[in-house]
C-alpha cells in the first residue's frame, strides 16, 4: 500500500481493517509462455507487494507449474489479490495457504562469508548450530547452504554479518499444505 | 472433419465459423497472407478503417450494439500499438473483441525487425487474454478459444498475435465443437442460498434502491427484461451507471436517472440515504461512489457480479452474489414470485415521497435561452425528434457525453455506445460506423464535441467508403468543455490549452467528403435543422454551435460525497468548492 493511496478520499477506511498481514499464496498455472509475466504484471500494475516469488514446473505431463508468492497487505487486499489472480485465464487455482495457517514453508539460501583466523571458527560453529552445510570452502571463504523457514535464514544472515558476510542468494519460499489434503 | 489449409485460411475460416460478418482492419506487411485469404471469399466483409484505433472502436460499437463479438485485424508493430487504446477501452468497459495482429516471422522475433513490437507484452495489461501463436498446430484451437474467452464470463478483448510464417504454414483445421477452455469456466449460475438471502433482504427493505450497470446489458436482452419485471414486482426505485443506460427504460416510472458525478440529485441522494442497495452488474467505480468513506453509510449492500474480483474491491458489501446478471435476476424474480414476497407498502410510500422531493429539485434543469442554443436543449430536441425511430447513440468523451446521458432517454439496452471506463475521446465516430454497419436501417448518431471528433476524424473516409449514413451531431462550444469546466473549478479559470483553436469549417469538411454539412446556431431553427439531418439518407456532420460557457451540472465535486452535489442553481464561486485533497483527484 503506498502512502498516497491511503490518503485519498476515494480510498475507504470504512469496513476495512488496518492490519497488515503476510500471506503465502500457492498458484497453479498452465506452463505456457507469458504466464509468469501476467502474474508479476498484475502485482506491479495494481500496486500489490511481492516479498518473494518462486516458480517451477510440478507436473510435466499436464504442463502445470506452481508459483508460490509471499505477499503482504490488509486482509481485504490479499483477498482481492486472490480474486485478481483467478481472473488470469491460464491460472487453474489460487490457494491462500495462510488462511487456515496449516502449511509448511521452506527456503534455500547460499551464504558467502569471508574471513581469516578466529572468525572462521566462529562461522563454522554458528553454521553447525543452524544445521547449515558447507558447500564450498577456500582458505579465506565459506559458502553455507541453509534450508528453513525465511525467519531462520534471516537470523543466520544477521549472525554472519559481523563475521564477514559478503553475499547471499535465496530461492524464495516454497510452501505446501499440511496433512492429507491438497491445495 | 478436419481439412488441410494455411494459417491465413484458418483465420478466415474460423472467423466465418464464429459467425463474424464484419472485420474491421487495416492491412500491412505482416498480415498480407490473411488479406489474401479474405480476397477469396465474401462471407466476412472487411471494413477498411483509416487508423487502427478506429478499427478497435468500430468493433466495440458493433459488439455493444449487437451483443456479438467484434473482430479486428491489424498488422504488426504500429498496427498493433495503434489498436491498444481501443483494446484498453474494451477491457475497461467489458466489450467482447477479438483482435488478430500480424507479427514478424518467428525466426525474426526478438531481433528488432522492421515493424516488430512485443505485441503480447504490450497488450498483456489491456486484454483479457492474449496469445502468440508459434505453431500452426495450435492456431485452430487458439482461434476458437479466443472467441470463447472474449464472450464468456465478464467479456473483454483478446489478442491473437500470428507471425507471418505461421500464416503461410499448412495444417489441419477443425471447426469449433463446443469450444471451451480447459480451465476458464466462469460461473454463471449463482449459489441459491445467496439468492434466498438477497430476496429476504429485499423483502425487508424500507428504503431500497437498485443500482445497475453495464453487466445487465452484457448479460443480454433477457437480463433487461427480467430487471424490468423485478422493478415492477418490487416497486423499487432504480438508477444506473453510464454503461447501464437502457437496461431499464428512461421513461419508466421508477427511473431516477443516471447516478454518479454528473448523475441526478434524486439518484445520488437515494443512494446515500437508502437502507438497501442492490448493485446489479456495476462495479462501484470512483465516478459513481464519490468520497468512499461517506458512500451510502447506512445501507446494507448486495453486489451481483460475474467477476469475483469486482466484489469488495472499492466498497465492502454485505452479500456477494457471484453469477451472470440474467441468471441471478431470473432466480430472484422466480423466488420473489414463488414465495409471494411483498415489500412494506407504507415504508416504500414514504421512501417514494422523499424521492419525489429530491426529484422536484429538477437537477438536470438549465437556464433556457432564446438566442443561444444550450447544449442540453440540443440533446433534448434530438431526443424528441428521434425517439420514435430505431435510434442508436454513440458519443465521444466530455461534457457532451454527460449531457447525452442526462437528457437522452434510452428505452432499450444496446442502443447506447459510449466510452465509460477509459474515457476515450475519438471513440464515437468509429463506434457509430461499427454500429451502423451492424444495423444498416437504423438511425445512428454520434453525439460529439468539436474537440473529440477531431481525434478520429479520419474515419469519415471509412463512413464514406462503406456508405454508413452516420449522423455526427457536434455540440460545438469551441472548448474542450470538460477540461475548461475543471479549470474553472480547480485552476482559477486559467484555461490553459483548452480552447479549440484553428477548428475546421465542419460544414465544408463534410462537403469535402461528399457528405452533408449542416450548421445551426439559432434555437428557433434547431428542430428544422435536426429534422433535415434525420431525413438526409447519407452521412451528415451537424455543427451545432452552443453556449460556450455552459457547465455540466449537477456535479459531485471530486472528493465529495453523494449528498454534497452542486446543483444547476448553484450561485457561489465554483473555484471554492473543492478542497486541496479533492484537487489531487481526477
Amino acid at each position: 500500500m503506498n502512502a498516497q493511496a491511503a490518503l485519498s478520499p476515494y480510498s475507504s477506511s470504512a469496513g476495512k481493517t488496518a492490519r497488515h498481514e503476510t500471506h503465502v499464496l500457492s498458484v497453479l498455472v498452465d506452463n505456457e509462455p507469458g504466464v509468469l509475466a501476467r502474474v508479476v504484471g498484475l502485482f506491479s500494475g495494481r500496486g500489490y507487494n511481492i516479498e518473494s516469488l518462486t516458480v517451477a514446473e510440478v507436473a510435466h505431463l499436464q504442463g502445470l507449474s506452481r508459483i508460490t508468492v509471499v505477499t503482504s497487505g490488509a486482509p481485504e487486499t490479499i483477498e482481492q489479490i486472490s480474486h485478481q489472480l483467478e481472473r488470469i485465464v491460464p491460472i487453474h487455482k489460487v490457494t491462500d495457504l495462510s488462511l487456515d495457517n496449516a502449511f509448511v514453508q521452506r527456503e534455500l539460501a547460499m551464504i558467502k562469508v569471508r574471513g581469516k583466523g578466529e572468525s572462521r571458527t566462529e562461522a563454522l560453529r554458528l553454521a553447525e548450530a543452524f544445521r547449515a552445510r558447507v558447500i564450498d570452502a577456500t582458505t579465506e571463504s565459506f559458502i553455507f547452504e541453509l534450508t528453513g523457514a525465511p525467519k531462520k535464514i534471516d537470523d543466520f544472515v544477521e549472525l554472519m554479518r559481523p563475521i564477514g558476510l559478503v553475499e547471499v542468494s535465496r530461492t524464495g519460499v516454497a510452501a505446501i499444505t499440511r496433512g492429507p489434503l491438497t491445495m | 472433419m478436419s481439412k488441410i489449409m494455411t494459417g491465413a485460411e484458418m483465420v478466415v475460416q474460423a472467423l466465418q465459423d464464429q459467425g463474424v460478418t464484419h472485420l474491421f482492419g487495416y492491412p500491412g506487411g505482416a498480415v498480407l497472407p490473411i488479406y489474401d485469404a479474405l480476397f477469396h471469399q465474401d462471407k466476412v466483409q472487411h471494413v477498411l478503417v483509416r487508423h487502427e484505433q478506429g478499427a478497435a472502436h468500430a468493433a466495440e460499437g458493433f459488439a455493444r450494439s449487437t451483443g456479438k463479438v467484434g473482430a479486428v485485424l491489424v498488422t504488426s508493430g504500429p498496427g498493433a500499438t495503434n489498436a491498444i487504446t481501443g483494446l484498453t477501452d474494451a477491457l475497461m468497459d467489458s466489450i467482447p473483441v477479438v483482435c488478430i495482429t500480424g507479427q514478424v516471422p518467428t525466426h525474426l522475433i526478438g531481433s528488432d525487425a522492421f515493424q516488430e513490437c512485443d505485441t503480447v507484452g504490450l497488450t498483456r495489461h489491456c486484454t483479457k487474454h492474449n496469445y502468440l501463436v508459434r505453431r500452426i498446430e495450435d492456431l485452430p484451437r487458439i482461434l476458437h478459444e479466443a472467441f470463447y474467452i472474449a464472450r464468456s464470463g465478464r467479456p473483454g478483448p483478446v489478442v491473437i498475435d500470428i507471425p507471418k510464417d505461421v500464416q503461410f504454414a499448412s495444417g489441419p483445421y477443425a471447426p469449433p465443437k463446443n469450444a471451451q477452455h480447459k480451465t476458464y469456466h466462469p460461473r454463471v449460475k449463482a449459489d441459491i442460498g445467496k439468492i434466498k438471502q438477497a430476496v429476504a433482504m429485499m423483502a425487508k427493505a424500507k428504503k431500497p434502491i437498485l443500482y445497475t450497470g453495464g453487466g445487465v446489458v452484457n448479460a443480454g436482452p433477457t437480463a433487461s427484461t427480467l430487471l424490468r419485471e423485478l422493478v415492477q414486482l418490487t416497486n423499487f426505485p432504480i438508477t444506473s451507471t453510464l454503461m447501464g443506460l437502457g437496461a431499464y427504460p428512461g421513461s419508466g416510472p421508477n427511473w431516477l436517472g443516471m447516478l454518479g458525478m454528473h448523475g441526478s440529485y434524486e439518484a445520488n441522494n437515494a443512494m446515500h440515504d437508502c437502507d438497501l442497495m442492490v448493485c446489479v452488474g456495476a462495479r462501484f467505480d470512483d465516478r459513481i461512489t464519490g468520497r468512499l468513506d461517506a458512500f451510502s453509510p447506512g445501507s446494507k449492500k448486495i453486489h451481483i457480479d460475474i467477476d469475483p474480483s469486482s466484489i469488495n474491491k472499492n466498497v465492502m458489501v454485505d452479500l456477494a452474489v457471484v453469477g451472470d446478471c440474467a441468471h441471478v435476476l431470473e432466480d430472484i424474480v422466480r423466488l420473489w414470485r414463488a414465495e409471494a414476497h411483498q415489500t412494506d407498502p407504507k415504508a416504500l410510500k414514504a421512501w417514494w415521497a422523499q424521492i419525489d422531493k429530491w426529484r422536484a429539485r429538477k437537477s438536470f434543469g438549465y437556464k433556457k435561452s432564446d438566442t443561444t442554443i444550450k447544449p442540453q436543449y440540443a440533446v433534448e430536441r434530438l431526443y424528441e425528434l428521434t425517439k420514435d425511430r430505431k435510434t442508436y447513440i454513440t458519443t465521444e468523451v466530455g461534457q457532451h457525453q454527460m449531457w447525452a446521458a442526462q437528457h437522452y432517454k434510452f428505452e432499450e439496452p444496446n442502443r447506447w455506445m459510449t466510452s465509460g471506463g477509459l474515457g476515450t475521446m475519438g471513440y464515437g465516430l468509429p463506434a457509430a460506423i461499427g454500429t451502423q454497419l451492424a444495423h444498416p436501417d437504423a438511425l445512428v448518431i454520434d453525439i460529439a464535441g468539436e474537440a473529440s471528433i477531431l481525434m478520429n476524424i479520419q474515419e469519415l473516409s471509412t463512413a464514406k467508403q462503406f456508405l454508413a449514413p452516420v449522423k455526427i451531431f457536434i455540440l460545438n462550444n469551441e472548448y474542450m468543455g470538460m477540461v475548461r469546466q475543471w479549470q474553472e473549478l480547480l485552476h482559477g479559470g486559467r484555461y490553459s490549452s483548452s480552447y479549440s483553436e484553428a477548428l475546421p469549417d465542419f460544414v465544408k469538411l463534410a462537403e469535402a467528403y461528399g457528405m452533408k454539412g449542416i450548421r445551426c446556431s439559432d434555437p428557433k431553427n434547431l428542430d428544422a435543422a435536426i429534422q433535415e439531418m434525420i431525413d438526409h439518407p447519407g452521412a451528415v456532420i451537424f455543427d451545432c454551435l452552443v453556449d460556450k460557457a455552459e457547465n455540466c451540472l449537477p456535479m459531485i465535486p471530486s472528493g465529495k460525497a453523494h449528498n454534497d452535489m452542486i446543483l444547476p442553481d448553484f450561485e457561489e464561486d465554483l473555484g471554492k468548492v473543492i478542497d486541496d485533497k479533492g484537487k489531487m483527484l481526477v
